[in-house]
Order: structure tokens, then C-alpha cells, then sequence
């Protein structure tokens, strides 16, 4: 493994797991994250892991204080530990959970699937067709509560950002940027092209885990009428 | 119970932020001054925890239903009570029907209102923080509104205090001060008359040499599109040696980031969880306060410290703030 670690401001450390957005170094800040969750060491606030980086918040008053020295800086004393905890870190594959999200596509769900068909030159049922087929993987949870960073899109229905971002985006709407493909979790302002809609609540604030989806998880979307939408949607009131 | 007469500019019910959701995508929030916040939950006897109301510039009216006991701390937005001027930085003793409200703001961006048993709010995710963007936390998880009523919760053991010593002998007062305040120590910090010590950030060598001297030396004002999500800065432009995607990763509350217009983003309380722009720079957590007091045309200057030596002028001042906390706990007896 070749990973380093750095100092985040005076409160908090970043493990870098090696530059560059791919499953493997993925699934190595999943694995240490998964091992500081079980291990939960007193000393960490909280955990945020990203692409290819693992950050982790500590309390350097409360290391101080365990450390009676007033030598050793609270962050070298962290670092150690971390080097520790990482070293403990087993690195069996486990297969993360896939989830199917259902999504209602186009119409006034999707009113952007007609400018990604033509932005692409294909029918709208092949764009629809396109991003069903995905193998997707969450990378990350960032920017809004529960919001993914999916990876795994089909190239060939990547299109850009709105020129206009629209000052609202209703919750659950699936959109398009760029190469990514994402869920928007909470109503927010946003210039993703939206393609469909799904009725799955991705946030919710009373949920054990109020973020549907975590790191790790392999997503299906599957394709839903606007009856199963607006059934499903009334299920989950 | 509190009633609101008037909003005033954003008033928020924080606390010190809720964490343990960032990986799930949910910002800490909490209080933009941290120093203010405890210090005021300190002097009315609560845990330095305790849910505060953060009042920004142009301060709200607040009609008290029942006797309380509050402190001001932070910036001096000019605090009355039923007319007359009061103290910033000390206990008070508030009569029910009084009227507290706010003037020109004299010095600092924001001031903390604590009260003694805390302000009761439902906590989401174990915090009492305002979200403002998802709305959550906090009353109803958005800013005050006229005719919003407040809780606030039973006072423990040592408010006590208030009762036998602070509470106005004469009926006609409605409040009085206690004799003695924070030391200047702890609150001179909202004066804006020193540059801002920041690290160096993960991306600082890739900025171009001018780029690092302007950051270092030039001032940046703050832009008035800021808020407690973070101060944009105009100056200089920032530019890297060479274009770089930056991968996203964590950011946290003083992370100063370049997105590509070369205007730098110095992120607060209610910070994004990750950033995918270069990092040139973080500042010294013991010069946050200082920060949360500085406002939109303000100028801002930086200077470097070291990382080791953030950490421990953070570690000596929160042994500071225990002293100031058994110096006040003798004031409780």
C-alpha cells in the first residue's frame, strides 16, 4: 500500500490512499473506514471518506491530555495510531450491498432527457436503455446529505451542465453531468440535466443511517411507470 | 418562553455542531464563533454545549414571558434592555415582560445569547444546530421569524446564583448585571488588528511563487456574496503552476480553497463536507473566533505558522478556557 499521511488544519488528519479515482484504492479507504467504525477509537470525532482519501477528525485537547507530555504534538501521537489501526486492516474483499433504485424517466420527471438524447444523437429510449444497463459504484457521499458520487456511467450519454442552473431541483431527481451520473437527495439549486425521477427517500434525518446509500454500495436503476412512481411515493409518506 | 417581536438580519438557534454525519454528506454547522458561544453557556451556568442564539449584524427583539438568566457575548451589537444599554461579556438578570433588543452594531459580526438551562430545541442527528439548506436542526431548521415562541429549559443547580444574588431588589428594574466580566484575555479578539495565521494548505506548492506571496502578504477583502457557509476573498488572483484536477476530498471549518477564477473561498461553520478546488491554505483554529467577527468589506491579511505551532497555541488556549471555566464556577458558590 502506498499511502501517506497528512496533517488537515490542527483538528483533524488525511490519509491519501494514492492519487486517482478507481475501484481498487476506492475499496482501500472503505476498508480502513469500515475498521475505524468497528474500532471506534476514543480520541477520533468522526471519519470522512472520499475517492482516495480517508480524513479523520480528532480531538487534539483530549490526546493531550491522555498524553500528560507536553513533547509529543498531539496530530504525531494520532498518526501513530493510525499507522497501527491501518496496519490492522484486513484487506478481505467484502462485496458491498447493491441497491435498485427505482426511476420514473423523462417527461415532466426527466424534462432533460430529450436534450441528453439529441446532445448524443440517440432516441430517448436509448438513453434510458443506457443508463439502466449501468455498473455502478458510490464512491463517495458529498456536496448534500445523502448524495452520491456514482461512478460507472456509459460514457456515451455524458452530457454537460445546464448553462442555467435551476434555482430548484425537487428531491429524488436523477440527472446527468457530465460523465456522472448522480440522485439529488434534498430539493437544492442545481445544473445537472435531469433525466428521471425516483420516489426513494435518499436522506432522511430520523433514519438510523440517514443516508440510503453508503460508500461501497453497487446501484441498479430500474425502470418504473409514473403509477409505480406516484404508488411507491405514497407508500413511503 | 420567549416570544420573537422581530427576527432582526439571521438569527439561529447552534450549539457546537453535529458531528459524527459528515460521511453520510451532512455539514457540522454549529456555532461560527465557537468562543462566544461557550463562554456565554459558561457565564449562565450551562455546559459549553448548550444550545445558543446566534444573532448576526442587525440583532432581533426578544419579549421575555418569564424571569431569566442570560449573557451576551461575542460582538457589541448594542444589547438594551427595556431601553437601557447592557453589558456584553457578563450574567444578567432579566425580568419577565423586559424587552431585549438590539442597535447599531458597534463592534464584531455576531454576539451569542445564552440562557440558563439552554435554549430547547428537538435535537436532529444529536445536535441542536440549525441547517439551514436541508432544513433541520435548530427551530423548525430555519432562521427566526416573527411570533416564534422559545423555550428555553429548566436552569440546574447553579443558577442558583441568579436568584439569591443577581435578581433586581427593585421592582421597577427589569434586569441588573452581575459586577464582574470576562477578562479582556478572552474577548478582545473581536478587534480586527492582526492578520490571520494560516497553515500551509495540501496544494500550497503547486500555487505559482507570486500567487503564494500574494496570499501571504497582500489583503483580501471580504466579498458581500459571503455567508456562513464562507467568506469569498477578493484580491490578488490566485492561480496553480500548472492545471490540475484536484480529486475531492474532506475539507473543514478555516479551509481556504482556489476554485478556478483565482478569488479564494475561506469555508466556515456550514462548509460543504468535501472540496474538489486546491487547498493554499487553513487557518489556525485559535483564529477562527476571530474570523466569525469579521464582516463582508472587511480586509483580511495572512500569515503563516507552522502546524505544530497551530497545535499548540490551540491546546494552551483551551487550557486557558478551562481556568476561565473553574473562575467562573467560583462565582457559582
Amino acid at each position: 500500500m502506498n499511502i501517506s499521511i497528512h496533517p488537515l488544519g490542527d483538528q483533524a488528519l488525511l490519509i491519501d490512499f494514492g492519487e486517482a479515482i478507481n475501484e481498487e484504492t476506492n475499496q482501500q479507504v472503505r476498508q480502513a473506514a469500515a475498521h475505524l467504525e468497528k474500532q471506534k477509537p476514543d480520541w477520533m470525532i468522526e471519519y470522512i471518506p472520499a475517492f482516495s482519501t480517508l480524513t479523520i477528525l480528532y480531538n487534539p485537547y483530549y490526546i493531550a491530555k491522555q498524553l500528560r507530555s507536553q513533547e509529543l504534538l498531539p496530530y504525531e501521537w494520532a498518526r501513530t495510531k493510525v499507522l497501527d489501526l491501518l496496519s490492522q486492516t484486513s484487506s478481505h474483499h467484502s462485496e458491498g450491498r447493491t441497491i435498485e433504485i427505482p426511476v420514473c424517466y423523462g417527461g415532466e420527471w426527466g424534462p432533460d432527457l430529450s436534450f441528453v438524447a439529441s446532445h448524443n444523437s440517440m432516441s430517448e429510449e436509448e438513453v434510458i436503455d443506457a443508463h439502466m444497463k449501468g455498473d455502478y459504484l458510490v464512491y463517495m457521499i458529498g456536496f448534500a446529505p445523502g448524495f452520491p458520487y456514482i461512478g460507472g456511467m456509459d460514457k456515451k450519454i455524458a452530457a454537460p451542465r445546464r448553462d442555467d442552473p435551476r434555482l430548484s431541483i425537487p428531491s429524488g431527481s436523477v440527472g446527468i453531468a457530465g460523465e456522472q451520473t448522480g440522485v439529488y437527495p434534498i430539493e437544492t439549486p442545481g445544473g445537472w440535466q435531469l433525466i428521471g425521477r425516483t420516489p426513494l427517500k435518499l436522506f432522511e434525518p430520523d433514519r438510523e443511517s440517514p443516508s440510503l446509500l453508503q460508500a461501497g454500495d453497487r446501484i441498479h436503476f430500474k425502470r418504473i411507470s409514473e403509477a409505480e412512481y406516484s404508488r411507491l411515493k405514497e407508500e413511503d409518506q | 418562553m420567549i416570544s420573537v417581536l422581530k427576527p432582526g438580519l439571521m438569527t439561529t438557534i447552534q450549539d457546537l455542531g453535529r458531528y459524527g454525519y459528515q460521511k453520510d454528506g451532512v455539514i457540522v454547522s454549529g456555532a461560527m464563533d465557537h468562543q462566544a458561544h461557550r463562554i456565554a453557556n459558561l457565564l449562565v451556568g450551562n455546559s459549553d454545549e448548550a444550545a445558543t442564539m446566534e444573532i448576526t449584524l442587525m440583532g432581533p427583539v426578544l419579549e421575555f414571558q418569564q424571569d431569566a438568566f442570560i449573557a451576551i457575548c461575542g460582538g457589541n451589537l448594542t444589547p438594551m434592555i427595556d431601553g437601557d444599554s447592557v453589558s456584553t461579556w457578563k450574567p444578567l438578570y432579566i425580568k419577565k415582560g423586559s424587552e431585549l433588543r438590539f442597535g447599531q452594531p458597534k463592534k464584531g459580526f455576531r454576539c451569542y445569547l445564552s440562557i440558563s438551562g439552554g435554549f430547547q430545541v428537538e435535537k436532529v442527528m444529536g445536535s441542536s444546530s440549525t441547517y439551514l439548506r436541508a432544513n433541520m436542526g435548530g427551530f423548525d431548521g430555519r432562521i427566526l421569524e416573527k411570533g416564534d415562541q422559545l423555550r428555553f429549559g429548566v436552569p440546574g443547580s447553579q443558577p442558583q446564583y441568579s436568584n439569591e444574588q443577581l435578581k433586581p431588589a427593585d421592582k421597577a428594574t427589569s434586569f441588573n448585571e452581575a459586577s464582574w466580566f470576562v477578562g479582556p484575555e478572552f474577548t478582545n479578539y473581536t478587534k480586527n488588528d492582526q492578520p490571520i495565521r494560516v497553515m500551509q494548505g495540501r496544494e500550497f506548492d503547486l500555487f505559482t511563487e507570486q500567487s503564494k506571496e500574494h496570499f501571504l502578504k497582500d489583503a483580501f477583502k471580504i466579498d458581500s456574496k459571503s455567508d456562513r457557509m464562507g467568506y469569498r476573498l477578493n484580491g490578488a488572483a490566485l492561480s496553480l503552476k500548472n492545471k490540475k484536477d484536484i480529486i475531492s476530498e474532506a475539507v473543514t471549518f478555516g479551509t481556504i480553497q482556489v476554485p478556478p477564477d483565482g478569488n479564494p473561498i475561506l469555508l466556515l461553520a456550514d462548509h460543504q463536507t468535501t472540496g474538489g478546488y486546491p487547498k493554499i491554505g487553513q487557518v489556525a483554529s485559535v483564529d477562527l473566533p476571530r474570523i466569525a467577527q469579521m464582516r463582508p468589506g472587511e480586509k483580511i491579511n495572512f500569515t503563516p505558522i507552522t502546524h505544530e505551532e497551530a497545535q499548540r497555541l490551540l491546546l494552551e488556549k483551551e487550557n486557558h478556557f478551562k481556568q476561565l471555566q473553574r473562575g467562573i464556577a467560583t462565582k457559582f458558590r
